[in-house]
């Protein structure tokens, strides 16, 4: 059983003159232990589908099932003690700037029958997760981005939630306080299994940590499903320009457009994209099929990654050779489950 | 010395005891009326704010009432609401005139400004934190308590800072209707019998008492805000 299960949400926001609708017949489910990525452009309507997660905006139809219950048919009391399961963080902190750091924190804990003495230990532990030991003290003013969204952590997380919502998290940060910060949310996951939904327009935030991740487009969700099959075998223009943005690899086209001398190809040369996934044979694959087919191959640039511990790559090469070597060449290649894209040919 | 402030304040001699009564009038509309309007205006700006549109209680027909009647008694000049209370004035505390008569019209005369500074200190709390104490479960009535008011105390000392500060010029005119203090000892001395000198004492010292709230304001904000 799915831990979130959205249903069919419809949500139109209407002003005195227009009506724009946020969410069309959005569903989508995400298990326990997932670090669940929600992409869109502005205005894509992720914002509004992370919030009726845990209810801050409420969908005009649909169910939000919430370890099996909809708790859209709930009570606004009990809907209250059902958001103390699932935390939120925000794309500027929200901390209170009027209450030091480990008040901030404890803030969800007090009302709960905790004694100060078990909330003060829990805020240092707290602290402790999140690397602030030192900070407690302190006023949010005094600290950096970074440091103030890992008290925004600490402070969703006082309460022990199942859930963490993380809207525009990153968005805020440096690249490498963002990298740090997911680290962080990486940790949390596997330390204590905690189901982690992240909106982001970033695709490098999504591929750093998430294990599944939904597309949005003007308010549908337009694909989903595992991290490396949308890596792998993107459906849909958006996706792909997405996924464009994580990597080198897609210059080539703007190099062509412009015709740079680095793609300038002699009598007998073909210039192609190699891609692949899951292995990281292609480079004795090159030499390979040199040999086999008395091609020349010249790698011009190309891009590695890992996606969920996989290796996922492309190489942009010219292939020197007769016509009949070069095809051979590309057969054998594709056989060995290296997509090949032939881009320009000599002519 | 002394003889050097009469030879400059000639008028000022044998006037040293009803001064001082004077002041302790002035004080005492300021505080009695100023404390009401606190208690009226923070109620009423909460209200106003947790029932606009958008706020977490909204209600728009209710907002749209209570902003109107604000704006009527914040419209009609303070001089006018003196005369218009009288009845009112007579019903609340028995008496029209006098430094008690004049704390019914204060209250009126102040309670709706009040309100405005509370509900603009109040607004300045960002919906993101609003959102947040949501987020962790906080109630309407948590969120009242625990963000509005709690988070926004500075900005609320300022709006206080601010109100006694006009309270002081609006006791001044309660002068007019007998209500004692400051203001009346002006008009009785200096304005109808000439005796300008009286005139500028008093001015110096609502000066000066304008001086220490808006010092004693700034600096409990200061201490306050992080």
């Amino acid at each position: 059983m799915p831990l979130i299960e959205l249903k069919n949400l419809n949500k139109t926001f209407k002003t005195k003159t227009s009506s724009v609708r946020a969410l069309n017949d959005v569903s989508l489910s995400v298990e326990k232990g997932d670090i669940f990525g929600i992409i869109g452009l502005s205005g894509a309507g992720k914002s509004t589908l992370i919030r009726c997660i845990n209810l801050l905006e409420r969908p005009d139809s649909g169910g939000v099932i919430i370890d099996g219950e909809d708790i859209i048919k709930l009570g606004e009391k009990e809907i209250r003690q059902k958001r103390k399961n699932i935390g939120m963080i925000f794309q500027h902190f929200n901390l209170f700037n009027s209450r030091t750091i480990a008040q901030n924190i404890a803030y969800p804990l007090r009302y709960g029958g905790l004694t100060d003495e078990q909330i003060e230990n829990r805020v240092k532990e707290l602290l402790e997760i999140v690397g602030l030991e030192s900070k407690e003290n302190g006023y949010p003013s005094q600290l950096s981005g970074g440091q103030k969204q890992r008290v925004g952590i600490a402070r969703a997380l006082a309460a022990n939630p199942q859930i963490l919502l993380c809207d525009e998290a990153t968005s805020a940060l440096d690249p490498k306080t963002t990298q740090s910060i997911l680290a962080l949310l990486k940790e949390l996951n596997k330390k204590l299994g905690l189901t982690i939904v992240i909106v982001t327009h970033e695709m490098s935030v999504i591929k750093a940590i998430c294990n599944k991740a939904a597309i949005m487009e003007n308010g549908e969700v337009i694909e989903q499903g595992a991290i490396f099959d949308i890596f792998s075998v993107p459906r849909r223009k958006a996706t792909k320009d997405f996924i464009a943005t994580t990597s080198n690899l897609h210059k080539v086209y703007d190099l062509l457009e412009e015709d740079s001398p680095a793609l300038h190809l002699s009598k007998g040369e073909t210039l192609a994209y190699f891609s692949y996934i899951g292995r990281a044979a292609v480079e004795s694959l090159i030499s390979t099929v040199s040999v086999m087919f008395d091609v020349r191959i010249n790698i011009i640039f190309g891009d590695l990654d890992l996606i969920q511990g996989m290796p996922m790559g492309g190489l942009i090469v010219i292939i020197g050779g007769t016509d009949a070597n070069k095809q051979k060449t590309i057969d054998y290649v594709g056989q060995k489950g290296v997509k090949v894209e032939v881009l320009k040919q000599y002519d | 010395m002394i003889d050097l402030f009469f030879n400059i304040f000639p008028n000022m001699a044998g006037k040293g005891e009803e001064l001082l009564l004077c002041t302790g009038q002035t004080l005492l509309m300021m505080f009695i009326s100023g404390i009401i309007s606190f208690a009226i205006g923070i109620v009423l700006g909460i209200t106003l704010i947790v029932t606009m549109k958008g706020g977490i209680l909204e209600n728009v027909v209710f907002w749209t009432i209570l902003d109107k009647i604000v704006n009527f008694f914040r419209s009609v000049p303070f001089i006018i609401m003196i005369a218009l209370l009288i009845p009112v004035t007579r019903a609340i505390v028995g008496t029209a005139i006098g430094t008690t008569g004049a704390i019914v019209p204060l209250v009126f005369g102040t309670a709706p400004f009040f309100t405005r500074q509370m509900q603009a200190a109040l607004a300045e709390i960002e919906k993101g934190s609003i959102e947040a104490a949501q987020s962790m479960g906080t109630s309407p009535l948590g969120i009242i308590f625990r963000i509005y008011f709690k988070e926004s105390v500075p900005q609320i000392i300022r709006g206080v800072t601010i109100t006694f500060i006009s309270l002081v010029g609006l006791t001044a005119m309660a002068g007019a209707i007998g209500g004692g203090g400051l203001g009346d000892f002006a008009i009785r001395y200096g304005y109808q019998r000439y005796q300008t000198d009286v005139t500028i004492i008093t001015v110096i010292i609502l000066v000066a008492l304008v001086t220490v709230i808006q010092s004693m304001g700034d600096f409990i904000i200061k201490k306050l805000s992080h």
